[in-house]
C-alpha cells in the first residue's frame, strides 16, 4: 500500500525498479525507526483508513485504483475539515518525498547538483 | 549513581551555551571548576556529508521533524554540539532598536545589546559578500525587489573560507560557518572548561542536576561521549540553563518549576514561515554560491521579512503545497527554481507556550493566530510580486488554491492569495528562530516574566537561564547575535557575582 500511495504523491516513483523500491523504503524505514512506536502505529493506522476510504465511493480498495482517482482521494483528504487527516496526509507525503528525492539518483534526475565544493565545481 | 561536584554547570552549547562557556572561562585560572553538558554528539569535521536526511538525522532534534502539538508546523533546532549554530545560515543582524524599546526590559537597553552584538559580530568574522560570489537566486532577488518597490538589503555573514556550498543548513561540510562548535566552544575548552557531550540533563534540583550520559549507537555519527555511558548526579553552585528556546523551558518545568514561576513556558513565538519558488525560463546558478544573501524587512510596516534561501530536494519537495504530477513537474524545474523565505514576526499569545507531556517530553502548543496569517499573506503576495518582477513564469504561493500561479495572472495576486486558502495541516509551516518561554521581566514578577535582565531566576540565585527562551517576545530579526549579546549579560553579572556566588577566590569582580 505505501508504495501506491507513494506513486500517487511522487509519479515518478512507478517507474522505480526493485533495488530503486528497496533503496526508497530503507530510507523511510530507517527514519521511522527512531520515532516513537505510536507514531508508528497512527501511520499504519492511517495507510489501511486510506485503503478502505474509497470502497464507499468508488466500491473498490485504494491500491486498485487507477491514478486520477487516487490522486482524487488524496486530495480531498488533504482539503478535509479534519485536521487529523489533513495532518495525516501532510505526514504521508512528507515521507514519499523523503524516499523518493533522498536517493542520489533523484537529485541527478531533477538537476539538484550542490557539492561541498561549490563554485570550485563549477567555473 | 555517579557523583559529580562543580562549581558552575552550564547545560547546553548553541548560541547561547557556548557564549557563557566562553565568557566564564577565563574564571577556570581562578580554581573555579566550570562544566557544560550538551546532549547531542560532537561532529567530526569530515562527518558533514551534505545528504539531506542522514545530516538531519545527525544534527536536528528529531531529525528536523519536530512537530508542534497539533502537528500544523515543524520547529528547526539543534541537538548536537554547537546547537543550532552548526545548522544556521550564518546571517548576523543586530536587534532593531525598537523592538528592544517594544520589549520593555528594565535595564535592558538596546546601546548595550547593540554594543555586545558588535563584539560577537567581530569574533564570528562577520562581513557582506563581494559581488562575484553572489549568485543568481540571491541576485534576481534584489532586481525582483528593485524593479517591485521593495528595498533589498544584504546580509552581514559570519563565515570564514566559504565555497559556496549552499549546504548550510545540514551543517557546513567546509568547516567555513562560525558556529559557537568552530570558535566559543574551543577557545573556552582550551582554557579549561570541561565539556560533555550525549549528556542529557534530566532534572535540576536545588544546586544539583541529574544527567544520563549516552553510549554512541552503531551506525551513529560523533564522537564517544567524554564520560562514561549512565546515570549521574552533578552538584554545582550555579546552574546556567542554555537549551534553547524549546529545551530550556521544558527542563524547568519537568523540573517542577512550574508553580513557583507561572510564566515559565510562555511567551514562545518563533517566525512561522513559508518557502516560496518561482520557475524561471533559464537555468540560473541556485544550488552554488551562499544560499541567504539578501533580505527585505518589513516587519515594522507590514510584520514580516522576506529572506532569500534556497534549500534541498527533500526539504523543497515537503516544503512545496500538494502533490502529484504538478508538484514533481516543478521540482523537476530544480535549476530554474528561485527561492524566497517569508517569515511572520508574529507576537507573544497566552496560547502559544512550552509545555511537557507526562514523560517530561517537551511540547509545544501553537496555534496561529489571524494576524500571523495576514502576514504571511502579505508576505507572500510581496513575494509574489518581487519573483515576477525578475520575471519567473510561475510562483507556488501555498496560501493559493490552487497553489501555482502563472505570470499571465500577475496582476491579481490580492485575489489569489488570500488567508481563507491557508488551511492549518495542508499548508507547510516551519520555523527556525525559536523564541521566548523563560522570558525576562521586572525583578521578581513571577507572574510575567521568569527572570531578570540577567538571566537570573526570580527567587533563585543558583539558577540563570541564557539562550533564546529569555525574549520576552519575537524579535522580528534573525535572532543569533542577539541571543550571543544576552548571554553575554549572563555570564558578566556571574562574573561579578563569582566571590558571593562561587565562595572566596572564585574571579576578580
Ligand atoms: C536551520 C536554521 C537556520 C538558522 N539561521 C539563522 C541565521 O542565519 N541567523 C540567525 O541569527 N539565526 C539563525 N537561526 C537561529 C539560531 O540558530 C538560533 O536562534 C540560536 O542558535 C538559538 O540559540 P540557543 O542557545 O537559544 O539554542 P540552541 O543553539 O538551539 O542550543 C541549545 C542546545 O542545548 C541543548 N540542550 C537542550 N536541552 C538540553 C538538556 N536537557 N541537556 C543537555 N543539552 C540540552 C540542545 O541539544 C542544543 O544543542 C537558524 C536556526 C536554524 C535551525
Ligand atoms: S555556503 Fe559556505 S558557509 Fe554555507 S555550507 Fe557552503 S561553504 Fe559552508
Amino acid at each position: 500500500m505505501f508504495r501506491a500511495l507513494a506513486e500517487a504523491f511522487v509519479p515518478e516513483s512507478a517507474a522505480l525498479d526493485e533495488g530503486g523500491w528497496a533503496e526508497a523504503e530503507a530510507i523511510v524505514e530507517r527514519f521511522l525507526a527512531t520515532r516513537p512506536a505510536a507514531v508508528r502505529r497512527q501511520l499504519r493506522l492511517l495507510i489501511r483508513l486510506l485503503d478502505l476510504l474509497p470502497l464507499l465511493r468508488y466500491g473498490r480498495r485504494f491500491r486498485s485504483l487507477d491514478a486520477t482517482r487516487r490522486l482524487r482521494v488524496l486530495e480531498a483528504a488533504q482539503n478535509a475539515p479534519m485536521l487529523l487527516l489533513r495532518r495525516g496526509i501532510w505526514g504521508l507525503r512528507t515521507l514519499a518525498f523523503m524516499a523518493y528525492y533522498e536517493r542520489p539518483e533523484a537529485a541527478a534526475e531533477i538537476g539538484y547538483r550542490a557539492t561541498a565544493r561549490g563554485w570550485e565545481a563549477r567555473r | 549513581m555517579i557523583e559529580r561536584e562543580y562549581d558552575v554547570v552550564i547545560v547546553g552549547s548553541g548560541a547561547g551555551g557556548g557564549t557563557v562557556a566562553q565568557e566564564l572561562a577565563p574564571l577556570v585560572k581562578d580554581g573555579v571548576r566550570v562544566l557544560l553538558l550538551e546532549q547531542g554528539p560532537r561532529l567530526g569535521d569530515d562527518e558533514f556529508t551534505g545528504r539531506e536526511v542522514e545530516m538531519a538525522d545527525a544534527l536536528y532534534e528529531d531529525g528536523g521533524g519536530f512537530l508542534t502539538a497539533d502537528g500544523t508546523m515543524t520547529l528547526a533546532f539543534g541537538r548536537v554540539f554547537g546547537g543550532s549554530t552548526v545548522v544556521y545560515t550564518g546571517t548576523s543582524l543586530v536587534a532593531p532598536e525598537r523592538v528592544i524599546r517594544g520589549w520593555n526590559v528594565p535595564d535592558l537597553a538596546h546601546t548595550d545589546v547593540a554594543r555586545r552584538s558588535a563584539k560577537f559580530a567581530e569574533q564570528n568574522n562577520v562581513h557582506l559578500f563581494t559581488p562575484d560570489l553572489i549568485n543568481d537566486n540571491n541576485r534576481l532577488f534584489v532586481e525582483g525587489c528593485g524593479k517591485a518597490g521593495y528595498r533589498a538589503e544584504q546580509f552581514p555573514l559570519n563565515v570564514k573560507g566559504c565555497k559556496g556550498s549552499s549546504l548550510c543548513n545540514l551543517g557546513c561540510p567546509n568547516a567555513a560557518k562560525m558556529g559557537t562548535h568552530r570558535i566559543q566552544l574551543p577557545g573556552a575548552q582550551s582554557q579549561g572548561v570541561q565539556m560533555v557531550t550525549r549528556a542529557e540533563v534530566l532534572k535540576i534540583g536545588e544546586r544539583s542536576l541529574s544527567v544520563v550520559v549516552r553510549a554512541k549507537k552503531e551506525g551513529e555519527k560523533g564522537a564517544e561521549s567524554e564520560w562514561a555511558p549512565g546515570e549521574y548526579h552533578v552538584g554545582a553552585k550555579l546552574i546556567v540553563v542554555a537549551g534553547g528556546a524549546v529545551g530550556s523551558p521544558a527542563l524547568l518545568l519537568r523540573s517542577g518549576f512550574g508553580t513557583r514561576l507561572p510564566a515559565l513556558g510562555a511567551g514562545f513565538t518563533c517566525h512561522p514561515a513559508h518557502i516560496l519558488v518561482a520557475e524561471h525560463e533559464r537555468p540560473i546558478t541556485n544550488d552554488v554560491g551562499h544560499p541567504k544573501s539578501y533580505y527585505v524587512d518589513r516587519a515594522a510596516e507590514e510584520g514580516y521579512v522576506l529572506e532569500t534561501c534556497m534549500y534541498f530536494p527533500f526539504t523543497t519537495a515537503k516544503n512545496l503545497t500538494g502533490f502529484g504530477p504538478a508538484h514533481s513537474a516543478l521540482m523537476r524545474a530544480f535549476p530554474r527554481l528561485q527561492m524566497i523565505l517569508v517569515l511572520a514576526c508574529d507576537k507573544a499569545v497566552p496560547h502559544n507556550r512550552v509545555t511537557v507531556d507526562r514523560d517530561g517530553k517537551a511540547v509545544v502548543r501553537y496555534r496561529f493566530t489571524p494576524d500571523t496569517v495576514e502576514a504571511m499573506v502579505r508576505a507572500t503576495r510581496a513575494s509574489a510580486r518581487i519573483f515576477f518582477a525578475a520575471g519567473a513564469l510561475r510562483v507556488h504561493a501555498p496560501s493559493a488554491d490552487p497553489p501555482l500561479i502563472e505570470r499571465r495572472d500577475a496582476a491579481r495576486l490580492d485575489e489569489l492569495i488570500a488567508a481563507r486558502h491557508f488551511l492549518a495541516g495542508k499548508v507547510s509551516v516551519s520555523a527556525a528562530h525559536l523564541m521566548g518561554g523563560c522570558a525576562m521581566g521586572q525583578p521578581g514578577d513571577t507572574a510575567a516574566s521568569v527572570t531578570d535582565a540577567w538571566g537570573r531566576v526570580h527567587g533563585l540565585p543558583w539558577l540563570r537561564v541564557a539562550d533564546a527562551s529569555l525574549f520576552p517576545d519575537s524579535l522580528e530579526i534573525n535572532p543569533y547575535l542577539t541571543i550571543m549579546a544576552l548571554a553575554d549579560r549572563v555570564a558578566e553579572r556571574i562574573r561579578s557575582e563569582a566571590r558571593d556566588l562561587l565562595g572566596a577566590g572564585a574571579g576578580a569582580a
